[in-house]
């Protein structure tokens, strides 16, 4: 077989197996799509395992130098299966409850992860806007699936429009950089910048088209209005998805980007992604204290993240990259939790989107009030959870590369942001229940969030592997 | 051990649940009892000859970043630990019939607390100090939140948030040293070469986070408002323990990493800590609430610790001798301690007419002494000894503080003294408006006077507080070589 192809058997055999479930399922009268549902977590564990088994030992380049294969990219492939498995997983219950079961939700899905993949492999220009689009397009047709639902709708067409924006400047920008140094292929943009032939400050004048692509895409203050929006509109299943996985694939591009193609202008746009990273955590913090309704509370959170995400980069250094992908893996798996316990509070015609919602859970249910005293602890970076190393990997970072103010910065508005995650734990536990329902959901979604809560205690107490892999996947 | 023996109960109290209330009373009381045993254990075993660290144990626990799990005690940590062991079988106790609701999370939020403490006291690794100094918040954050008074909600954000926002400058301040010194360890820091500059820096990122927690003027509005919300034993364990871990902090950290910074800055540190000790006290004299009270008198005794900490710097420039910096810090050590029980005492006593009369206002007692002798004479011992009362424990440490800072300046020691008249003011005013005069009020005169287990806790805590006031030699013996080490790194300085 032709050497190339091999390297991208997990893209190609999750490629074909979203085919047959796009199959098995315009064949299948069953209203619950079990079969459907089987398949695509079949596939992705199936892809799962192809990544690690297939962990690469040296980077390899393929394609004509369009396709990477390298240990970063494997880690995240192999998160973004496994994370994508578990969202598939609470989406199912989501939407088996509400009986909005719609088999194309899976295969959407599945192409977004290979999207995904290939985002995380890509190393030409043209390759990172191919699985980027193809990412995006499957987004916006799940946002938009609950076609009679008004603001599920606004949302998708919110989320289309800008969204378009954002790959039209990305587009300008690539076309830019091709126009200036006649390439393509990450490293060759790389070399040629190097040596000095073209004028920086047309360079410059590009990158900050595909940064700002890249911060609408990451959903970065100022770049940020989309993600309240679609977050609070989209169904949870949905927001769920969003915003775990693509995150990694985002991360991904950023790092391809910035780091193997524009590392020799890494002074200028360290600055650029100063004010983004400044602006995301001023934003992202003090706006969520207003916020009354979870999904858009997480929103905000969210772009208070990314702004914590782009401090590792500003560090510039190898460790600082490893400190964002760390700090980019717990969130997901913080995030995923966090809209596990919106779907799980929820039922049928009842969705627990509003804060008030978690009123006295403690009583209701201590157990997953714990669990959700953990996930918030972690968001709100206490130590012993593993939210707290995130912050503290990417901070050492930045101050070894020697940006203490910006650390000083980053540490004031952390605290901003702890106020509205212990507001939820004061709901759970100081207030009294306005309803004594019982949390009804299936015995597979408790055993898994439960896992979930307690793996972010887990690693917050044992955080060396996952430190030590970060730091692997990007040495390498 | 110490660490893990309350946590584990801790734990494994949560999971017997609310089901067995008297078993798990018993459990967590056994608990509290071995983890004292243990501490008193490591105490006969301790050397006090030797100034350095001991018990020392080492293993490594996040390898990619070099951050081990260490741990030692010193002469500094090891009456610190004591006290917080020693505590938290009198919050058990006093918690015994009080808490009605989710007692099973109430004594594992205690125990897990108790372990955190004991191990923020222990931890020699930056990092391991940090993760426990923080997550020590959880606990109480909840110990507030759930079983605390009417506005206990914003009382214990207005604490997570104060005391947080202190901590995370310290956290920049270690990843800083970690970047020039390359480990976290923190005997290792202590021999850093700093500049100027970087030292005055960390000093303050120090200072935010331990004057939130010691508290000192002007950063301490959250203490009042946390001790009175609280329940009695959350208040016990805040005043008791927790306003040490500041002291603590400034012993282990800013004086030794940041010694000419330290020095820079002891006449801003003394001002303040006389201004916390002076104000405070007339700030407590016109309080109606008793809890309020006791909690602005904690802050001026607080201030006699960090006088205590930075008079050496003056003592030395004034004498060019170590022996009267050396008995300030002493004095400061010892104030800890005893402020340890007599807040403790204190709080438990208000916490008692609490229990009977629900009401912390001075206004609604008057007489107490008619219904309640032995409750009273209890209590007249706690509050001669927090007004300093020479013989109770609380005269020895001021007394030392003021004797050592008048080798440093009449005035300094002058400012200071004034408290002996100002804590007798307000704690003997309080206690004739509270116990005695006549009985106006209906419910005071059918107050039951304090029962046995009451009256064991009193009779614990009236003994330390008569014996250490009597004869303090043991803790002073236990902390002098670590102390007289500590003084002389800090007066070498280590500038770049």
């Amino acid at each position: 077989m032709n050497a190339d192809l091999i390297i991208a058997i997990p893209e190609i055999s999750l490629f074909t197996l979203a085919c047959l479930v796009l199959i098995v399922d315009a064949f299948s009268n069953d209203p619950q799509h079990l079969w459907t549902y089987r398949i695509t977590q079949a596939s992705l564990l199936l892809t799962l395992i192809l990544v690690i088994n297939a962990f690469p030992e040296n980077t390899v380049i393929a394609f004509n130098g369009g396709f990477i294969s390298d240990a970063m990219s494997a880690t995240l492939k192999a998160f973004m299966c496994g994370i994508s498995f578990v969202v598939f997983l609470y989406s199912y219950e989501y939407l088996k409850e509400r009986q909005s079961l719609q088999g194309e939700y899976f295969v959407l899905g599945l192409f977004a992860v290979l999207g995904m993949m290939i985002m995380a492999s890509a190393y030409s220009l043209l390759s990172v806007y191919l699985g980027l689009e193809l990412l995006s397009l499957s987004l916006y047709a799940m946002v938009a699936m609950q076609r009679d639902s008004d603001s599920a709708s606004e949302a998708a067409m919110k989320y289309f429009v800008l969204g378009a924006l954002a790959s039209g400047l990305l587009l300008y920008g690539i076309s830019m950089i091709y126009g200036l140094t006649g390439h393509l292929q990450l490293s060759n943009i790389a070399e040629t910048i190097n040596s000095d032939a073209i004028n920086r400050s047309y360079l410059v004048f590009a990158m900050i088209f595909l940064i700002i692509g890249m911060a609408f895409k990451l959903g970065a203050a100022p770049f940020h209005m989309w993600v309240p929006d679609v977050y609070q509109g989209a169904p949870t299943s949905v927001t769920l998805f969003i915003s775990t996985a693509p995150k990694l694939a985002a991360f991904a591009m950023a790092m391809r980007i910035l780091v193997d193609g524009l590392f020799p202008l890494v002074a200028d746009w360290q600055s650029i992604l100063m004010i983004l990273a400044v602006l995301s955590m001023g934003v992202g913090n003090v706006i969520a204290i207003a916020q009354t309704n979870i999904k858009r509370m997480l929103a905000y959170s969210t772009i208070a993240h990314v702004g914590f995400l782009f401090l590792g980069l500003i560090a510039g250094t190898v460790s600082g990259f490893s400190g964002s992908m760390f700090y980019i893996i717990s969130y997901a798996l913080m995030s995923m939790g966090a809209f596990g316990m919106v779907i799980l509070l929820g039922r049928n015609g009842f969705e627990a989107e509003m804060l008030d919602d978690f009123k006295g859970l403690s009583e209701r249910n201590p157990w997953f009030a714990f669990i959700m005293l953990c996930l918030m602890f972690s968001m709100a970076g206490v130590p012993p959870f593993l939210g707290f190393w995130s912050k503290w990997f990417v901070l050492k970072e930045l101050v070894a590369s020697g940006f203490v103010e910006l650390a000083a910065v980053a540490v004031v508005f952390s605290i901003i942001g702890a106020y509205y995650y212990l507001r939820i734990i004061k709901l759970m536990y100081f207030d009294k229940a306005d309803s004594m329902t019982a949390i009804k959901s299936s015995k597979l979604m408790r055993i898994v969030l439960s896992v979930n809560g307690l793996l972010i205690l887990f690693l917050g107490l044992t955080p060396n592997a996952l430190m030590s892999l970060c730091l692997v996947a990007l040495s390498g | 051990m110490l660490i893990w023996t309350p946590i584990l109960g801790g734990i494994w109290v949560l999971i017997a649940g609310d089901r067995q209330e008297e078993t798990v009373k018993y459990f967590s009381f056994a608990v509290s009892i071995i983890t004292f045993v243990f501490s008193v254990i490591l105490y006969c075993q301790f050397d006090t000859t030797y100034a350095g660290m001991q018990f020392v144990e080492e293993t490594s626990w996040i390898t990619a970043f070099d951050i081990k799990y260490h741990l030692g005690v010193d002469g500094i940590a090891l009456p610190l630990i004591l006290l917080t062991t020693f505590t938290t079988i009198l919050v058990i106790l006093a918690s015994w019939e009080v808490i009605e609701d989710r007692i099973s999370y109430y004594m594992c939020a205690f125990l897990i607390l108790t372990g955190l403490m004991n191990a923020v006291f222990v931890a020699l690794d930056a990092i391991l100090f940090y993760v426990f100094w923080e997550a020590m918040l959880i606990p109480m954050f909840l110990i507030i939140g759930i079983w605390g008074g009417p506005n206990r909600v914003y009382a214990t954000i207005k604490f997570f948030l104060y005391t947080f926002l202190g901590s995370v400058f310290m956290l920049v301040a270690f990843l800083y040293l970690y970047s020039v010194a390359g480990s976290f360890n923190i005997e290792a820091l202590h021999d850093v070469p700093l500049g100027s500059t970087a030292q005055k820096l960390i000093f303050i990122a120090f200072f935010l986070a331990f004057a939130v927690k010691i508290p000192m003027w002007p950063v301490h509005t959250w203490l009042p408002d946390a001790h009175v919300e609280a329940p009695t034993a959350g208040s016990v364990v805040l005043a008791a323990v927790m306003l040490k871990m500041g002291g603590y902090g400034f012993l282990r950290f800013s004086l030794p990493i940041t010694p000419d910074a330290s020095l820079f800055f002891s006449e801003a540190m003394i001002a303040l800590s006389l201004i916390a000790i002076v104000y405070i006290g007339f700030v407590a004299l016109v309080q109606e609430d008793m809890k309020k009270l006791i909690a602005y008198s904690s802050i001026s005794h607080m201030g006699f610790v960090t006088l205590g900490f930075f008079i050496p710097f003056a003592i030395v420039a004034a004498t060019d001798s170590n022996s009267g910096a050396i008995m300030g810090m002493e004095g400061a050590m010892m104030q800890m301690i005893s402020h340890g029980f007599i807040s403790a005492a204190m709080f438990l006593c208000v916490g008692v007419m609490y229990d009977r009369l629900h009401s912390r206002m001075i206004k609604d007692y008057g007489g107490v002494v008619n219904s309640m002798p032995y409750f009273a004479a209890f209590m007249m011992l706690f509050v001669m000894a927090n007004s300093g009362l020479p013989g109770t424990s609380g005269f020895v440490g001021e007394f030392l503080v003021i004797v050592s800072s008048y080798q440093a300046s009449f005035w300094i020691a002058f400012a200071a003294a004034l408290t002996l008249i100002l804590g007798a003011a307000y704690s003997l005013w309080m206690y004739k408006r509270v116990i005695f005069g006549d009985v106006t009020k209906a419910a005071v005169a059918e107050l039951k006077d304090i029962n046995a287990r009451e009256g064991f806790i009193f009779f614990l805590l009236a003994i330390v507080v008569l014996s250490f006031g009597v004869w303090p030699a043991p803790v002073f013996e236990l902390m002098h070589v670590t102390v007289e080490q500590l003084i002389e790194h800090v007066l070498q300085g280590k500038i770049l």
